[in-house]
């Protein structure tokens, strides 16, 4: 694990989400209700939908070009869609964003 | 004997003592030291004697006849400052004592946020006797007041003792809602309730940026600009396990001091327990795993065998006629089931998470008697699939009626308001029902409710149903979502009749299911909610669309369209060059479009502060193309140039758009206003339409050219521009009070009629008083998005959060 600060929770709106660019391409992080967080790709495997622009409800996501529904666990679409978005540890520290480097560098790996 | 030496004489220390003596009495020459000035106590009953329930002697678990008894030497008020692993010995401030074996005991510290005046005096924390005596002291002079900074357990139950000892308190919580370690948003939303019902005033989402005052606090400086007067401001927001003296005696520690599971740290002389130890990547912030430590700490000490292992912990909340209750994980999740059960009347709601039919967390506000058997369910991990339907109402059910899903309706005292039309309360309906009316029918005959716009028809029929039970087949209606049972029609009277007037708040009061609902009823709720409340309720950009968030149309390929007004299709060489200098700078495509504007295509939405401020620079507007709000007022010339012009519609058409841009209604709005009858602004196929004719106006309502084609009803015709504009206004007041989300006006008109629409706006005093209430929500909503996002503070929201593209690549 290799942590990066990208920010503090408070710039993140709750129930809403804020763009990383990474070299792997852009990343959405996301704050729930619960002032939980969550990293996943911001592109919707549908069409490209921005995710980081969804709206954020329990832990779950809404597409905002076609509603699709992912859950921000898992990555998995929900309900009758089909479709998978890949997520990536992050976590809170002291209200510090941390996300893992090492997991953003498989990704362009892979 | 071996010498022992304790540092902190705390709740774990204490414990431990207790029971090394009970298993090896005599084994050990003990020496016990503490910072402060006195032995053990029970730290977590500072909160009654703060509140003035019990006095400092009543919570002293240890005397001195018990240290004396038992032949500890104590060396309170005495800090230990090093130790020396080499010689073993520990130093005190007074002088070292030789050990064989140590154990610390050293507890946390709280954290006190760094702002400017955090070190003015009248700053305390919440940790032990000393703070407690300077907020009892702080509270006796007459009308005092606190601030307590950090809405968590300790904050809160500080807040609420400050309270009872007569003080004005402000809860400042940083974050959504109170203690979202323990609650989720729903019961954080009932706390909030009942702190504010005790007097307590709760700031949520409340950042500190100074504390200020001349030798001493006199006020709490907000991010935000509020300034809160302050005699006393305690910190309660967070705790650091106190592991100085540990690492300068080179002991392994990572976020605490490490310990094994019997306790012993790196150096096997050496032991620790209670909130200054690590184990296993935990750390502690409740007394039950700490007395679980303590003994199997005491164990270790006689030379027994015994391990300490992690268990779920349950937490409460000390605040007197606070009854709440959590345990486990209640985080929700893929493979996880919840089941909520909300009793709004009575201010009850529970919530349990389910996975592989084991119950995982538990979250119980109002009614929390149930809390120790599900925590045990918890505990144990006993399989529930047999008991699943009948769970959540505890281990006393034994079958019978489910939640009633009409308690909503039930709880509505007698004088709410059900039919807003004809002014109808629920006593009223109730009366007619005890009277022998059976059906909606009757009701309407016997009391005109739901007799007008008829969007109250949902409620009286759960009126009726919620009276007379199995003999009242209800009708089935479309609910606005998986999260709840009620309609549009339903959650719009219900907002209104029980003045519920944030998210939360509909949530919970209205039975939803979901902890804060989703795409479909968000945007829906948040429209009511500031429709309805337009002072109270703000609108919440996370409630909406991606458009109406960033307030730019966004492309299928993520870039965003800018179009900004041209009041009723009227430019000018000033703007043109405005909009030509900002396609060439931003890049973007320039269209021409079926409302009468321009529209600059692709643009980032980078650039999109950049590209409004530009615009803005030119006298321009967001032409809000993207809103459930007024899109366009599409005019011809008029009689100031086409020979048939019978009016200046060009000049009425810019009157209603200056006088209707801003606002947000239950579908887009368009108007279109023609000079004479050949109608070339197409008025007649507008959500309104106005047609001038050589008498005056002709006012015609309900038309659209979209996915159906529908032709405008004449709403009225009138003799002045005045008038005209009186009218449009008052029409779209009542439509944004009535619609339901996403019903155009057409759609609209077709539910409750154009005659009754004509019936209230033909009344003088009902159309003033719309127009005063729409003139209310545009003192608040008619200001330019664009000039607000153009703000840096705003616009930095615009950019990403980061950019790792440089460190990824290393
Ligand atoms: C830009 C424009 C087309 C153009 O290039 O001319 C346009 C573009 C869109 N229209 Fe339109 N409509 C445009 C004039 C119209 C008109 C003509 C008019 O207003 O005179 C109509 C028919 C009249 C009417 O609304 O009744 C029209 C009927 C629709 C409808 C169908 C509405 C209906 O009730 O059936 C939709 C879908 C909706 O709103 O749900 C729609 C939706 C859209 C959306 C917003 C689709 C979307 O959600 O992304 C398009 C956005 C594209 C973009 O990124 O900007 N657009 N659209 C026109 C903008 C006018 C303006 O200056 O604001
Ligand atoms: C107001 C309040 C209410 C609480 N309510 C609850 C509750 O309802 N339920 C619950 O489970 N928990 C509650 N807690 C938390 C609980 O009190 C702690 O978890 C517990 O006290 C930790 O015990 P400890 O022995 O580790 O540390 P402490 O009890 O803090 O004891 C540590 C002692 O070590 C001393 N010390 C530190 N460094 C030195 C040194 N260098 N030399 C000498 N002495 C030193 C300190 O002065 C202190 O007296 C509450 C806490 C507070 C403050
Ligand atoms: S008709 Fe309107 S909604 Fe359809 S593609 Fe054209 S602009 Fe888009
Ligand atoms: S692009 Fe996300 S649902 Fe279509």
């Amino acid at each position: 694990m290799n942590w990066i600060d990208i920010g503090h929770i408070d710039d993140v709106p709750l129930r809403g989400a804020r763009l990383v660019k990474t070299s792997a391409g852009c990343i959405a992080v996301f704050r729930t209700g619960k002032d939980e967080v969550f990293a996943a790709s911001d592109t919707c495997p549908h069409k490209g939908g921005p995710l980081s622009e969804g709206i954020v409800h329990g832990q779950k996501v809404t597409c905002p070009l076609h509603n699709m529904v992912f859950d921000l666990n898992t990555g998995a679409a929900q309900g009758a869609d089909e479709g998978q978005i890949p997520t990536y540890p992050v976590r809170l520290d002291g209200g510090r964003i941390l996300l893992d480097g090492d997991a953003l560098a498989n990704r362009s790996a892979a | 004997m071996q010498k022992l030496v304790v540092i902190g004489a705390g709740m774990a220390t204490g414990r431990a003592l207790e029971h090394l003596l009970d298993t090896a009495p005599g084994a050990y020459d003990i020496t016990l030291f503490n910072a402060e000035p006195r032995g053990n106590y029970n730290r977590i009953m500072l909160s009654p004697v703060l509140s003035g329930e019990k006095s400092y002697e009543e919570i002293v678990t240890h005397d001195a006849d018990w240290y004396e008894e038992n032949g500890i030497t104590c060396r309170f008020g005495e800090k230990v400052v090093s130790i020396d692993r080499e010689r073993k010995v520990v130093v005190g401030e007074q002088g070292e004592v030789a050990y064989d074996k140590l154990i610390f005991g050293t507890g946390s510290s709280p954290f006190i946020i760094p702002v400017p005046g955090h070190d003015l005096p009248g700053v305390v924390a919440y940790r032990d006797l000393e703070d407690t005596n300077a907020m009892i002291e702080a509270a006796g002079k007459p009308g005092a007041r606190a601030v307590v900074i950090g809405g968590g357990l300790l904050g809160l139950e500080a807040a609420a003792g400050l309270r009872l000892r007569g003080m004005e308190v402000t809860v400042l919580h940083l974050m959504g809602h109170l203690m979202e370690r323990q609650l989720d948003e729903a019961a954080g939303y009932l706390l909030k309730k009942d702190l504010e019902s005790r007097g307590i005033e709760v700031r949520l989402e409340a950042a500190t940026n100074e504390i200020s005052g001349d030798g001493k606090v006199e006020r709490v400086l907000l991010e935000d600009g509020t300034v809160l007067d302050a005699d006393i401001v305690v910190m309660s927001v967070g705790i650091r396990p106190a592991i100085g003296l540990a690492k300068d005696a080179g002991l392994d520690c990572g976020r605490a001091l490490k310990v094994d599971a019997q306790m012993q740290t790196s150096d096997p002389d050496i032991y620790a327990l209670g909130e200054c130890v690590e184990f296993d990547g935990n750390v502690f912030g409740l007394v039950a795993p700490l007395y679980d430590q303590a003994k199997v700490l005491a164990k270790t000490l006689a030379g027994e065998a015994d391990a300490f292992v992690m268990k779920q912990l349950s937490t409460k909340l000390k605040v007197t006629g606070c009854d709440l209750f959590s345990a486990g994980d209640f985080a929700g999740g893929e493979g996880r089931e919840d089941i909520v059960y909300r009793d709004p009347a009575r201010g009850i709601y529970k919530r349990l998470v389910i996975e592989d039919d084991q119950l995982i967390g538990a979250v119980m506000y109002g009614d929390t008697a149930d809390g120790n058997w599900f925590f045990g369910l918890i505990k144990d991990g006993t399989d529930i699939s047999e008991m699943r339907e009948t769970l959540i109402f505890g281990p006393a059910y034994q079958g019978g009626a489910a939640a009633d899903p009409l308690s909503a309706v039930a709880a509505l005292p007698p004088d709410a308001e059900i039919c807003g039309c004809n002014g109808v309360c629920k006593g009223d309906i109730t009366a007619a029902i005890e009277g022998g009316a059976t059906d909606l029918g009757a009701i309407r005959a016997q009391t005109k409710a739901s007799a007008s716009c008829g969007t109250c028809t949902g409620l009286v029929e759960q009126v009726l149903s919620v009276a007379l039970g199995d003999d009242f087949v209800m009708p089935t209606a479309q609910p606005v979502c998986g999260c709840t049972d009620l309609t549009h029609e339903d959650v719009r009277r219900l907002i209104k009749a029980r003045e519920l007037k944030s998210q939360p708040a509909v949530w919970q009061e209205l039975g939803w299911t979901t902890p804060n609902g989703c795409h479909v009823c968000r945007p829906a709720v948040n429209f009511y909610l500031l429709a309805d409340w337009p002072l109270e309720y703000r609108d919440d950009p996370q409630s909406r669309f991606v458009n109406e968030r960033n307030h730019a149309n966004i492309q299928k390929d993520g870039t965003y369209s800018v179009m900004p007004r041209m009041w009723g299709g009227m430019t000018d060489a000033n703007e043109l060059r405005a909009i030509a200098d900002a396609a060439d700078k931003y890049g973007a495509t320039v269209k021409v479009t079926g409302g009468q504007r321009i529209d600059l295509l692709g643009v980032k939405k980078e650039d999109l502060p950049a590209i409004w401020a530009d615009l803005n620079g030119a006298g321009m507007v967001s032409g809000h193309a993207y809103t459930k709000g007024l899109r366009t007022v599409k005019t011809c010339v008029g009689k100031d140039w086409c020979r048939f012009g019978t009016q200046d519609s060009t000049g009425l058409g810019i009157a209603l758009e200056k006088r209707l841009w801003g606002s947000w209604t239950p579908h887009k709005v368009k108007l279109g206003v023609s000079g004479c009858p050949r109608n070339c602004a197409e008025a007649t196929c507008k959500d309104i339409g106005i047609v001038c004719v050589d008498s005056g106006y002709q006012i015609g309502v309900g038309g659209a050219a979209g996915m159906d084609v529908k032709e405008v009803e004449r709403l009225v015709d009138v003799k002045t521009e005045e008038e005209a504009i009186e009218w449009v206004v008052a029409f779209v007041q009542l439509y944004r009070e009535h619609a339901k989300y996403l019903d155009r006006a057409y759609k609209w008109l077709g539910k409750v009629g154009l005659e009754w629409v004509q019936e209230v706006l033909a009344d003088d005093a009902e159309r003033a008083a719309l127009v005063e209430r729409f003139d209310l929500s545009q003192s608040v909503y008619q200001t330019d998005p664009w000039a607000e996002r153009a703000e840096p503070e705003a616009a930095r929201r615009f950019q990403p959060l980061a950019d790792l593209t440089l460190e990824a690549a290393e």
